[in-house]
């Protein structure tokens, strides 16, 4: 048995779209073998676990369902490491605004 | 009950979009190839004068007009003697969601709330959602924004996390998809379910919310320097900015500045494709959006797309992905500001044209983009090194997009490419021909296939005879 989550938890929901075989005509083949995935964040409507299929109410009022995968879901983008193929761009810009006219 | 099915939502593709826009597109039908573009654009649209009162009420406009005095420098440095054009740039980050795209939703959104729809819906992954977002909140408005995102491995692309997030932020609804075009039948669902307004970002409402940046442009350059601007440079992608931008020069008076696009180089990257998605630095301003838009505009979200880009463009040149993170890191590096790299396009680009034109002249770049995480070079360049994209110092000339970003040895290696913009107009008046089916036209037609491509009737008939063997009656 999983965590119970409580109605009202803000929560993000996934959903096929269209399954793998019925994709549009125009799509790329790589695609084609995917299917086309939607996921939406919202309140969850009543108690559930990660897993269930659920019903959310979005912050437009609009009650959608689908797979709960997540709750609270993060924002996980970020900066990230320093890039060392950009740290020569500063000092060699300056180095060449100060040179001499010749 | 409505099928919703692919098929059977597609097939109501006009009607609801009738209904979710307000326009009847039928009636500005004119001979066998065109449309009345200029009526559509007044009768539809609002005038310059009440477009700018509208957007007052919302703080979008009237952005910081900026000399980049190190960078036009550092551009002389590199230059001929003699050369290396002032360089101008419009901050049009400062706009209330941090882009220039606030122009194009503020009239959208305006239009919606004047006639009584609950909400807006923008089908988007780019800065035109936090736009949408943000203008809506102001008028009162719900909105939902309906955003590719991820691949089939789940992984989405930094920038359009924080474009999605910023959304989020302004209390709207996003529906975050995997790569796919099928994204229209998820928006059309939409706009079905909810009777929201479609605000389009290719309906007249979305291209004259653009006209008073390059109004403001003139006036500025006027009060300040008492002249117009030799020329300006417009990253490209759907054709508004483009479009919109050069109808408000016009305007403006600046019938002899010259009209440059500037577009990111992503040639061989497949748009829709799953594997390619996430290979790619650059989420817009690329060329997989500039050319395909520019050739055939009406492909677009609306039946009469009001960017037009050929319409206006003089030049239209193409930057490496590298070259654009250096001159990102350059503008914060010497100038102060930090922006976001997508909205640097045509200030990659103006740093070389300007080592091509007189030291006198001046070149204005009419954007630039807010930053943040994820939509950010180092954001962007550990994300492509995470996908297996080589990232390194080198010779631009040699990146290969989906492959390599190569950030510029030296400043010297900022290139703009030309695009061969008599092939795009061709494959235009191809792609009507096909189309339309047409094997002959009449005079009405070869005067909007002239203003089309902007070239003479003379010059719009010779190729038409001789590439297409099309004949034009009368005239």
């Amino acid at each position: 048995m999983g965590e119970v989550i409580e109605a009202g938890s803000w929560v993000q929901i996934y959903q096929v779209i269209l399954p793998a075989g019925e994709r549009a005509p125009q799509v790329p083949e790589d695609t084609k073998k995917v299917p086309l995935e939607l996921k939406v964040k919202g309140f969850l409507k009543e108690d559930a676990e990660l897993g269930d299929t659920v019903k959310i109410k979005t912050v437009t009022n609009r009650i959608l369902e689908g797979e709960l995968i997540k709750v609270n879901p993060p924002y996980e983008h970020k900066y990230g490491k320093m890039i060392p193929e950009l740290l020569q761009v500063g000092p060699q810009i300056r180095e060449i605004l100060r040179e001499e006219e010749v | 009950m409505a099928v919703n099915d692919y098929e059977s939502v597609m097939s109501r593709k006009n009607e609801i979009m009738k209904k979710a826009v307000g326009i009847d597109y039928e009636r500005f039908a004119q001979g066998k190839v065109g449309f009345d573009y200029e009526r559509m654009m007044s009768e539809v649209g609002y005038k310059l004068d009440e477009i700018i009162k509208i957007q007052k009420e919302t703080a979008v406009g009237q952005t910081p007009f900026i000399e980049l005095k190190n960078i036009s420098e550092l551009a002389r440095k590199l230059a001929p003697e003699g050369k290396g054009a002032r360089i101008f740039l419009k901050d049009e980050a400062a706009n209330p969601s941090g882009s220039y795209k606030a122009r194009r939703a503020s009239v959208s959104v305006y239009h919606a709330k004047k006639e009584g729809y609950p909400g807006v819906v923008a089908a988007t992954s780019g800065n035109y959602g936090a736009a949408v977002a943000s203008q809506a909140v102001m008028r009162n408005l719900e909105s939902i924004i309906v955003q590719e995102v991820f691949d089939s491995r789940g992984v989405g692309q930094p920038e359009i996390l924080e474009k999605g997030r910023k959304c989020e932020a302004y209390g709207s609804e996003v529906l975050q998809l995997s790569v796919g075009p099928e994204l229209f039948y998820t928006f059309l669902r939409v706009l079905e379910d909810t009777g929201y307004f479609n605000a389009s970002l290719y309906t007249p409402f979305g291209i004259a919310g653009v006209e008073p940046l390059g109004y403001e442009i003139v006036q500025e350059l006027q009060e300040r320097e008492n002249r117009n601007p030799d020329a300006v440079i417009i990253t490209h992608a759907g054709g508004g900015n483009l479009t919109g931008t050069a109808r408000g020069l016009l305007k403006a008076g600046a019938d002899d500045t010259k009209i440059v696009a500037a577009s990111v180089d992503l040639s061989g990257l497949h748009m829709a494709s799953d594997h390619d998605f996430n290979r790619k630095s650059f989420t817009t301003g690329h060329t997989g959006f500039g050319v395909p838009f520019a050739t055939w505009p009406d492909r677009a979200d609306v039946p009469r797309n009001a960017a037009r880009a050929l319409r206006y463009m003089d030049d239209y040149v193409t930057v490496k992905q590298g070259e654009v993170f250096y001159i990102t890191e350059a503008l914060a590096q010497i100038e102060g500001m930090e922006r976001g790299p997508a909205g640097n396009t045509s200030l990659a680009a103006a740093f070389d044209l300007a080592q091509e034109m007189d030291e006198d002249q001046i070149i204005v770049v009419q954007e630039t983009e807010y930053t943040g995480a994820g939509k950010h070079p180092m954001a962007q360049l550990n994300f492509a090194k995470e996908n297996g994209i080589d990232v390194r110092n080198g010779n631009p000339d040699e990146e290969e997009a989906g492959k390599s970003v190569i950030i510029p040895e030296h400043p010297s290696q900022i290139k703009a490419r030309e695009v061969d913009l008599e092939k795009l107009k061709s494959s235009y008046l191809r792609k009507v021909i096909e189309e339309t089916n047409v094997k002959e036209i009449n005079d009405i037609d070869l005067q909007f296939l002239a203003d089309e491509i902007k070239k003479t009737k003379a010059e719009t008939r010779e190729i038409l005879e001789k590439e297409f063997n099309l004949s034009v009656v009368g005239g």
